[in-house]
């Protein structure tokens, strides 16, 4: 048995003129949290349906779980979980009637049907909503109940297309928790997102854009290669110390926060805060060499380019 | 479980089929719009054309002027009024002044019988006469029948009867098709109706999935596209049947439709309509990207169904064209078998040509609808 859950080359997907997806080489380990990180319409969706066998190649070939797609797509569909990123589920039936119409979808039979059902309602704390219509419960609890339909057939691989878009930060901790303890029971999770703070709890990260793969590691790895060439400037006249930098040729980025002007350099600087301080010597201000986010690398990798285009 | 290789079960496929057709059942619980559409189609059709649409006229007012003082006149009057068509409000002694309440629009039309009624009875001569309003068109064509209605031949009261019983027969002729008309619309309702309803349901059973996004769940779960297909089916084939029983409860009741066929044989035939017009529905279902544009195609469906099918209009009537569009839609088989089973006491193994199109149609539609639907988002 292979130790990749998901094996892709050249992966590719065309909407007539528009290449959503371009030439995705992917490799995911199995038991892991693998994040795709990328701006609106980057092509994660259109990803996770070709995994999915929902959707067909242009070009390139899958492997997902040892079979190819999309011609076995069908032997698939008990060993895969998908949470689609607009909720999917019968918003006319209760939380109960869509729960036991996907167990007997899923052939699950009545012993283990009833057992998985209590298991799922009671973790993902929907006992008490078990009678509501999916359509009228909130943005969060929607989201639980189509991760707990996405489970419930113990899939070995489960895809989550923007899990927690309607979710709170609380809750969304939360959610995470689950993820981790699937991931702790031997489950391969995708999951896509656009939110920072969940893309570092993943163990490796993909970041896509204009459907292609622009960066690939570990969160941490991500942010190494960024320690040191990140300044935070506090000034009165931030308009004068933008324009002011965004001229410099060793400015990758300056992105505005609150009151403070985030500013990345090139690599190549010796000491970036001297570096700011000397530009800006002649205004009153006061800048200090800050840890790199996720957020950094993104712009690092996605929009480095065309810098200063963030308000 | 996950290890199992996904081999053909029969019992899991049945267990799939109905996992979507309880589920479409719990849906069109909760659905008052279409539940409702189910019960009020039939019954406001049925009414609209058992009534209002009604080319029948009845109750049109008229005047009696009897000079003959004659019991025979009596016995003629209610042998006229007892078809309906006419209802006595007015007596004159004189056809002047008859002719008057017609002219001021108080009565439509007046039945004279003259002073010698008895001798021309003997001589079988006109009985009497008809004066008639003929500004209104509806009014004189259906007096027409009445103009021409063989007075002589109605003495069925033994006691008048000038040795002339053997004319009862005719009499009853006469009836007949004054209410052969809406006989004859009831059962083709059941078709007209059941096409209307049975295609808009299930054209939309697809097309709705897909647009409020279910599709995109149901396609990644084992369901075949030809299990999806029978289960969407199903439910709306006991709607049908139910629809069916409605209509012919309604028309027996309240239009006197006689029932001369068995009711298994109607039952029958029905199914086999409802089978083909809801394998219409899930190709369109298919095709049709929105429900708007599912409702179109239904109605490119219904229009030939409804005009060419003998509902309207005589089969026989129609040009070659029209007849051979005709013989493609499951609407004109149905009419031709529900009518005859109906009307004419009929039996399915005497029908066995339109029976066999109903089920080739069924089968066709199916076929192309699975293979249609793919298990995919391209
Ligand atoms: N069926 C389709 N037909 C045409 N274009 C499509 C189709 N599906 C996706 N696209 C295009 O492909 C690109 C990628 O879309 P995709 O849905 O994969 O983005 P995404 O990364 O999921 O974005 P988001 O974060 O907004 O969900 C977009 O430009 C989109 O317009
Ligand atoms: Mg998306």
């Amino acid at each position: 048995m292979s130790v990749l859950a998901i094996q892709t080359r050249g992966l590719t997907r065309r909407f007539g003129a528009l290449t959503a997806v371009d030439h995705l080489d992917l490799q995911i380990e199995k038991g892991t949290i693998y994040g795709f990180l990328g701006p609106n319409g980057c092509g994660k969706s259109t990803t996770i349906r070709m995994l999915c066998g929902l959707l067909t190649p242009s070009e390139g070939t899958i492997d997902v779980l040892g079979q190819t797609l999309p011609q076995d797509a069908e032997a698939l569909r008990l060993r895969i979980g998908y949470m689609t990123q607009k909720f999917s589920l019968y918003e006319d039936l209760s939380v109960l009637g869509n729960l036991r119409f996907l167990a007997q979808l899923y052939n699950l039979p009545g012993a283990v049907s009833r057992q998985r059902i209590t298991q799922v309602l009671s973790e993902y704390g929907l006992d008490k909503l078990r009678a509501q219509l999916a359509g009228s419960l909130s943005g969060g609890q929607k989201q639980r109940l189509a991760l707990a339909a996405a489970v419930l057939h113990e899939p070995d691989l489960l895809f989550l297309d923007e899990p927690t878009s309607a979710v709170d930060p609380e809750n969304r901790r939360h959610f995470w928790e689950k993820l981790f303890d699937l991931c702790d029971q031997g489950t391969s999770i995708l999951v896509s997102t656009h939110y920072m703070d969940e893309a570092e709890r993943c163990h490796r990260l993909a970041i896509l854009e204009a459907g292609k793969l622009c960066a690939e590691d570990e969160p941490k790895k991500l942010l190494q290669p960024l320690t040191g060439r990140i300044v935070e400037v506090e000034a009165d006249d931030m308009r004068t110390v933008k324009s002011r930098l965004q001229k410099l040729e060793q400015v990758r980025s300056s992105a505005q926060q609150g009151i403070r002007l985030r500013v990345l350099l090139n690599p190549g600087v010796q000491d970036s805060l001297e570096f700011v301080k000397n530009h800006l010597s002649d205004l009153q201000m006061h800048c200090q060499l800050v840890n790199p986010s996720l957020e950094d690398v993104f712009v690092q990798v996605t929009r480095g380019a065309r810098s200063g285009g963030r308000q | 479980m996950s290890k199992l290789a996904p081999v053909f079960k029969l019992s899991q496929s049945v267990k799939r089929i109905q996992a979507i057709v309880f589920k479409e059942f719990r849906q069109l619980k909760r659905d008052r719009m279409t539940f409702g559409m189910v019960v009020m189609i039939p019954i406001i059709q049925l009414l609209l054309f058992g009534y209002a649409i009604n080319t029948e006229v009845r109750g049109i007012p008229i005047a009696v002027v009897d000079m003959s003082h004659n019991a025979a006149a009596r016995v003629i009057e209610q042998a006229v009024v007892a078809t309906q068509v006419v209802e006595v409000i007015e007596r004159y002694p004189t056809p002047q002044e008859a002719e008057k309440a017609i002219v001021n629009g108080e009565v439509r039309a007046a039945l004279v019988f003259p002073p010698d009624l008895a001798k021309r009875i003997v001589e079988e001569r006109a009985l009497g006469q008809w004066l008639v309003d003929g500004s209104d068109t509806m009014v004189s064509s259906a007096l027409l029948p009445l103009r021409s209605m063989p007075l002589s031949q109605i003495f069925i009261d033994p006691a008048l009867d000038y040795g002339k019983s053997h004319t009862t027969f005719e009499v009853a002729l006469f009836f007949n098709p004054t209410r052969r008309a809406a006989v004859n619309i009831v059962p083709g309702l059941i078709g007209t109706i059941l096409t209307m309803t049975m295609i808009l349901f299930t054209s939309t059973a697809i097309v709705r999935e897909r647009e409020r996004g279910n599709l995109e769940l149901l396609i990644t779960t084992p369901i075949r596209p030809l299990e999806l297909m029978i289960g969407k089916i199903l439910p709306y084939i006991v709607i049908g049947l139910i629809q069916m029983t409605l209509i012919l409860a309604l028309g027996y009741s309240v239009f006197d439709v006689p029932i001369i066929g068995a009711l298994h044989q109607i039952y029958m035939a029905t199914l086999l309509f409802i089978a083909a017009s809801l394998s219409i529905g899930l190709v369109i279902s298919t095709i049709a990207k929105t429900q708007l544009q599912a409702m179109q195609m239904t109605v490119f469906i219904l229009l030939p169904s409804i005009l060419l099918s003998g509902f309207m209009f005589p089969f026989e009537a129609m040009p070659g064209a029209a007849q051979a569009i005709a013989e493609v839609l499951p609407a004109t088989h149905f009419m031709r078998m529900i009518r005859a089973i109906v009307l004419r006491g009929a039996e399915l193994p005497g029908l066995l040509n339109d029976a066999f199109w109903l089920m080739g149609f069924t089968v066709v539609g199916l076929m192309v609808a699975a293979a249609r639907f793919k298990k995919t988002v391209d």
